[in-house]
């Protein structure tokens, strides 16, 4: 079994150094680089499928700059096989339209049973992505999967999607689409070993050329939503501590709620 | 510029999401403001009691059958799209099912998705959308190029307010463009400790390590009750299995913006922080005065959660008579 990851590296939010430039785009420099938490989950999803079916391969697939080995490496030390980076100045600036069409094209040139993805990202937010990927290629999309389930026999995938109340038993036809979240399970740490196998492992690297994709429609030319405005969030008011006895603090508490007509 | 359309969205059980009437006060304002006229679609066959739900928000609704029954959000999408009718610019609702349906959307159309508003104005090039970025360190004001798109609005970002009369309900059943692959709902498991949704919840009442077990969370949920609210977690109690992960707050669970959040033994970690921060009201309680939920909470009181919980129920109790 073949399964791609889709793995986006985002500014770590454990940072706090996440900030936008004059322009407003993300000022890369000022915070580390990590793969994005969401992914992380699929990644250890993949590898345990895949460890389970005793073959296979995990195969990364990022659009992010030339810098991005560095980051997809660590996902590599978790246990992926290898790596495709999809990468080209054009693509500075990229909206979510063109990063579907990229990661959609991309995968056109791969062969998988299954292309896993992040629920959302810790930059964005959007989890729009993943939806998107699924309708260009023509893949069943089965999003917010708590536990997957692929039948090789029968060629097909059961996801528990997670619902308000409960969750969902989906089943589609494979190759399919899967995004998923933290309820798949705690991603591992590399080992030692893993680490130093990583830098062994081979990272292919694609241009818009490559995927025949026009520099002008992508990018900030192709962009479809721009920033006009930035600022930090207005401040909450200071602070009131009590470190008064419980009785006397829930009092002052209850009162507080009153005040703002909470209860 | 072309009209507004917005998706109106059904819970589990059939009945119209309230993100739903948020989100049609928000495109009926942006509407006025334009100059156009605003149209809700519900993309749901026989979804008739939500429509007229809906109409009391919105002068126009059409329920689209086009989907068939048990359609994904991707299908909604493609009978969304064949569907737009000179319309140049959507509101979803920024739930699950919304986000699928607006990247699906997005793809069939080309239109620009800006997630997750928290509020939006209209300017001479279309809406502007206020967006949070990076877990709340920035809030960002963003418009679309080229004269069309797709908004989804966050949960309690926007007050519903009704009309003085209510619109009217039309049903159509729109053939979707393009195909897209289906994928077959074999069932829908309701969880046996199905717990109130925390989603829109007014209140809401979290644990986090500090409450130290599920037993803990006796207390919170009495708090939650005496209060009239929900009960939420942070990562650390759905990690020790102590409460379902549908109730986790945060970056990998939900972000919720209600009236009051009462934090019992919660750090205030980014990762949290970033799922709760735009409560109006924020009241920690912690033993440790420098834990970071110091920094934002509204009142942090110093103590024990168990010793302050109990004696906020009495006093909530004793209060109500
Ligand atoms: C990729 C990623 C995603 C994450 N996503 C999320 C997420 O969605 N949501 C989330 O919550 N976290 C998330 N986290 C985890 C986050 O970093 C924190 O580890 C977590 O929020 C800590 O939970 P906590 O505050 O309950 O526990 P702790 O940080 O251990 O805090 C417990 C607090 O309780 C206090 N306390 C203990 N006993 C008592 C008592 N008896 N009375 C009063 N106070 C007491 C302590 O002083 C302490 O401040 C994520 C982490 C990563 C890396
Ligand atoms: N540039 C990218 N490279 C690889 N995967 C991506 C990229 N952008 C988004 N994704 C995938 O789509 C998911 C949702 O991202 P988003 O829609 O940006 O919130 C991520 O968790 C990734 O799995």
């Amino acid at each position: 079994m073949r399964i791609v990851v889709l793995t986006k590296p985002v500014p770590d939010p454990a940072s706090g150094g996440e900030r936008l430039l004059p322009d407003f785009r993300l000022d890369r420099a000022n915070s580390p680089t990590v793969v994005n938490g969401n992914d992380e989950y699929v990644l250890e999803k993949a590898l345990k499928l895949i460890e389970a079916a005793g073959e296979g391969e995990v195969v990364l697939l990022s659009m992010a700059p030339a810098d991005a080995p560095e980051t997809m490496r660590k996902a590599l030390a978790m246990g992926a096989t290898s790596g495709v980076l999809v990468t080209d100045p054009a693509l500075a600036g990229s909206c979510t339209v063109a990063t579907t069409r990229v990661l959609a094209a991309a995968l056109q040139t791969l062969e998988f049973d299954l292309v896993f993805a992040g629920v959302d990202s810790s930059d964005g937010f959007a989890g729009v992505v993943p939806a998107g990927v699924a309708t260009l290629t023509g893949l069943p999309y089965l999003s917010w999967a708590a536990e997957i389930e692929p039948d090789t026999a029968t060629r097909t995938v059961r996801v528990r999607r997670i619902s308000p109340t409960g969750y969902d038993v989906l089943e589609a036809p494979m190759p399919a689409l899967i995004s998923g979240t933290q309820a798949l399970g705690e991603p591992r740490y590399p080992s030692l070993k893993g680490i130093m196998g990583a830098r062994a492992k081979t990272i292919t690297v694609l241009s818009l050329a490559d995927l025949g994709i026009d520099p002008g429609s992508v990018g900030s030319p192709g962009a479809t939503t721009r920033v006009v405005d930035a600022r930090p969030p207005e401040a909450r008011a200071a602070t009131r501590v009590i470190r008064d006895g419980p009785d006397e603090a829930a009092r002052q508490v209850v009162d507080f709620l009153a005040e703002r007509r909470l209860i | 510029m072309g009209d507004m359309v917005v998706i109106g969205e059904l819970a589990p059980d059939g009945t119209l999401t309230k993100l739903s009437t948020e989100v049609a006060t928000l495109a009926r304002s942006l509407a006025e403001a334009a100059g156009v006229g605003a149209t809700a679609v519900i993309p749901v066959a026989g979804a008739d009691a939500a429509a007229a739900e809906l109409a009391e928000f919105v002068t126009s609704v059409v329920v689209d059958g086009g989907a068939g029954p048990d359609a994904t959000p991707s299908q909604r999408a493609a009978v969304v799209a064949a569907g737009l009718d000179g319309a140049d610019h959507v509101l979803i609702p920024a739930s699950p099912d919304g986000r699928d349906l607006a990247g699906a959307l997005s793809a069939l159309t080309g239109w620009g998705v800006l997630a997750n508003g928290v509020a939006a104005r209209w300017s001479d090039e279309g809406p502007v959308v206020v967006q949070s970025a990076f877990g709340g360190k920035l809030v960002t004001e963003s418009a679309f190029i080229g004269g069309h798109g797709i908004v989804t609005i966050r949960p309690n970002a926007v007050t519903a307010e009704p009309l003085g009369s209510p619109g009217t309900v039309g049903t159509r059943a729109t053939q979707p463009a393009g195909t897209i692959a289906p994928v077959a709902l074999l069932d829908r498991i309701v969880a046996e400790n199905a717990a109130v949704s925390i989603d829109d919840a007014r209140i809401i009442v979290a644990g986090g390590r500090g409450v130290g077990g599920p037993e803990g969370f006796g207390l919170v949920q009495e708090l939650a009750d005496a209060l009239g609210g929900a009960v939420g977690a942070s990562r650390a109690a759905v990690d020790s299995g102590w409460i379902p992960y549908s109730q986790q707050i945060g970056q990998t669970g939900k972000i919720v913006k209600p009236q009051l959040y009462l934090a019992l033994g919660i750090s205030g970690a980014i990762q949290h922080k970033v799922g709760m921060q735009t409560a109006e009201t924020i009241i920690a309680v912690n033993r440790d005065p420098d834990a970071p939920i110091a920094d934002f909470a509204d009142v942090l009181v110093v103590g024990d959660l168990f010793d302050v919980g109990r004696a906020m129920l009495v006093e909530l109790r004793s209060r109500s008579g």
